[in-house]
């Protein structure tokens, strides 16, 4: 399967079922926080030719991401899925700043990306929230880094954890909070250092339906309310498609990008929607070819036996 | 209240058979002696400030050596940690030195500073040094990389990096090290002071024996055991209580 096909997408091929992914115009979320907005005919996060490869102690390099070029527009609500190890992850450290690529460009506004920095946060799928800390304390973290004074700091951490719903939490440590709760923390601490782009890994995984659910609704409204430009990575092709203003498939090793999807169905959508799990399954049937491939790599050849 | 009332009939019965003991006139009391002359040379020694200017000057020292041994300690147990050369080579010699008692650092330190008061640092700090270094190199290479990515995606970086998350976050690693880098320290230091003679705690030991006075030396005894439990209890027990409460640990 060659990766050079991200324009497939936008004229759905006459072979792909049914289900037309084109619903309806995309209402645009309400900016409510004044952004540093790139002019039009930029992107947001742009990625040109990016390739990783890890060298392995005497064995030949491992490719992992292999001639990504992305863009991401601001305000966007970009989803990006593939197998387990595709590298879906690494993608996030490398627009992260916190690893470097091995080729290629990375832009953020049309500069590049050099290191972390706190115009892009991103939220780790373990979280890595700091457990001496408070709940406040953490929300107020990258504020303090960045030397905001502490009556600024005080509010926005106020609003920030009002905007979860973890106002009366402030003071609780992390041990003390649920999973979805400390997922909410995280998502805080992320918005208050106010970054322009939102990086989140998985971040949902770990959780059960319900709160999941909830969170998606919450990050929706979220999103809507502060217009940040959002790249999300996940494995659940659904969740993708609920969230997502377009969705971004990666093969297995060396992760590039198989095909592109735009998601044009109507907000708020729900995730046991049938034009939702219409949209999926046409996604998951060429995720399904990657999981196979990784698979095999993963447990030789008896997997598919 | 139980566990307090059942210690308190303990250190009652540990007392009187002490006293009946020295009532029996066994031993002559300058070898064995009564828990009321321990008391009354207890009483001495603090109404004549001897005793509090001691517990003054070897607390100073204390704090003096021992901080000085926790900040040399988490500086090379930091470049031990993250330097694989440095841990392949100083880390080995670090553990085999530990296997030295501090007091065989006492000839180096007389030689090199004379009978001072920075010969008597200098036992301390290698009294405490060794221990501190090791706990923190393991604790650093403990640490789950995640706190380090969180801290420098959210804008913090080098010192800032390291006050705010390294050290914090492997609080909880070194904490036990801090612990067993004082009670060395301790020791060291009150052994350095019973072979100088410049006040301390020490020396108020060794001028109990050469004044033959059996109840000096116990009193002394009794106040560097109580003095080494009041600091376990006030400050490393108040420690290991916050980072219980504020991490959910468990108690050990």
């Amino acid at each position: 399967m060659n990766a050079n096909i991200p324009n497939a997408a936008l004229q759905p091929a006459p072979d792909q079922g049914s289900l037309p992914i084109v619903h309806r115009k995309p209402p645009r979320p309400a900016v409510v926080v004044a952004l540093r907005q790139s002019p039009a005919s930029l992107p947001k996060v742009s990625l040109k030719n990016v390739c990783l490869s890890y060298q392995m102690n005497g064995n030949a390099p491992l490719q992992a991401l292999k001639n990504i070029d992305l863009e991401v527009r601001a305000g966007e609500f970009l989803c990006v899925v593939g197998p387990s190890g595709c590298g879906k992850s690494t993608l996030l450290h490398l627009i992260a700043g916190l690893q470097r690529q091995t080729s290629g460009q990375i832009t953020v506004d049309n500069r590049e990306v050099k290191g972390t920095g706190t115009d892009r946060i991103l939220i780790f799928q373990e979280l890595g929230l700091f457990p001496w800390l408070t709940v406040a304390q953490n929300v107020g973290f990258g504020m303090r880094m960045k030397g905001v004074s502490k009556g600024e700091r005080e509010a926005r951490i106020r609003e920030y954890l009002r905007l979860v719903h973890l106002a009366q939490f402030k003071d609780s440590y992390i041990h003390q909070l649920s999973g979805g709760m400390r997922q909410r923390v995280a998502l805080a601490r992320a918005l208050a250092t106010e970054p322009d782009v939102l990086l989140m890994d998985e971040p949902f995984a770990a959780l059960d339906a319900q709160t999941r659910d909830l969170l998606h609704d919450e990050l929706e409204r979220i999103w809507a309310e502060t217009g940040r430009t959002i790249i999300f990575v996940t494995h659940n092709v659904r969740e993708a498609v609920r969230l997502g203003d377009r969705v971004v498939l990666l093969t297995f090793r060396p992760g590039q990008i198989k095909r592109e999807y735009p998601v044009e169905l109507p907000r708020p959508r729900h995730l046991e929607d049938v034009h939702v799990a219409g949209a999926a399954r046409e996604i998951l049937d060429d995720l399904r070819a990657e999981i196979n491939k990784s698979l095999e790599v993963e447990y030789g050849d008896e997997a598919l036996a | 209240m139980k566990r307090w009332l059942r210690n308190m009939l303990f250190y009652a019965v540990l007392i009187g058979a002490w006293g009946l003991l020295a009532k029996l006139k066994v031993w002559p009391p300058y070898l064995f002696p009564t828990p009321w002359g321990v008391g009354e040379a207890m009483w001495a020694g603090f109404a004549d400030h001897s005793f509090w200017i001691a517990i003054g000057v070897s607390m100073r020292r204390m704090l003096l050596g021992y901080g000085l041994s926790v900040a040399l300690g988490i500086a090379l147990g930091m470049s031990v940690a993250s330097s694989k050369f440095l841990d392949q080579t100083l880390g080995g010699l670090l553990v085999s030195l530990q296997s030295l008692p501090s007091i065989c650092w006492l000839p180096i330190a007389v030689l090199w500073f004379g009978l001072s008061e920075k010969a008597i640092l200098f036992v301390v700090v290698m009294g405490s040094l060794l221990s501190v270094t090791i706990s923190m190199e393991t604790g650093r290479k403990q640490l789950p990389k995640i706190y380090s990515m969180a801290g420098r995606n959210l804008g913090a970086r080098g010192l800032k990096l390291f006050l705010n998350v390294t050290l914090p976050a492997s609080l909880p690693y070194i904490v036990t090290g801090l612990k067993q880098g004082w009670a060395f320290a301790w020791r060291s230091l009150i052994s350095g002071e019973m072979i100088f003679v410049t006040l301390g705690l020490g020396q108020l030991l060794m001028m109990g024996r050469d004044l033959n006075d059996m109840s000096q030396v116990v009193a002394v005894m009794i106040l560097i055991v109580a003095l080494g439990y009041i600091v376990d209890g006030l400050v490393f027990k108040t420690i290991e209580r916050h980072l219980q409460q504020r991490w959910g640990l468990v108690p050990a």
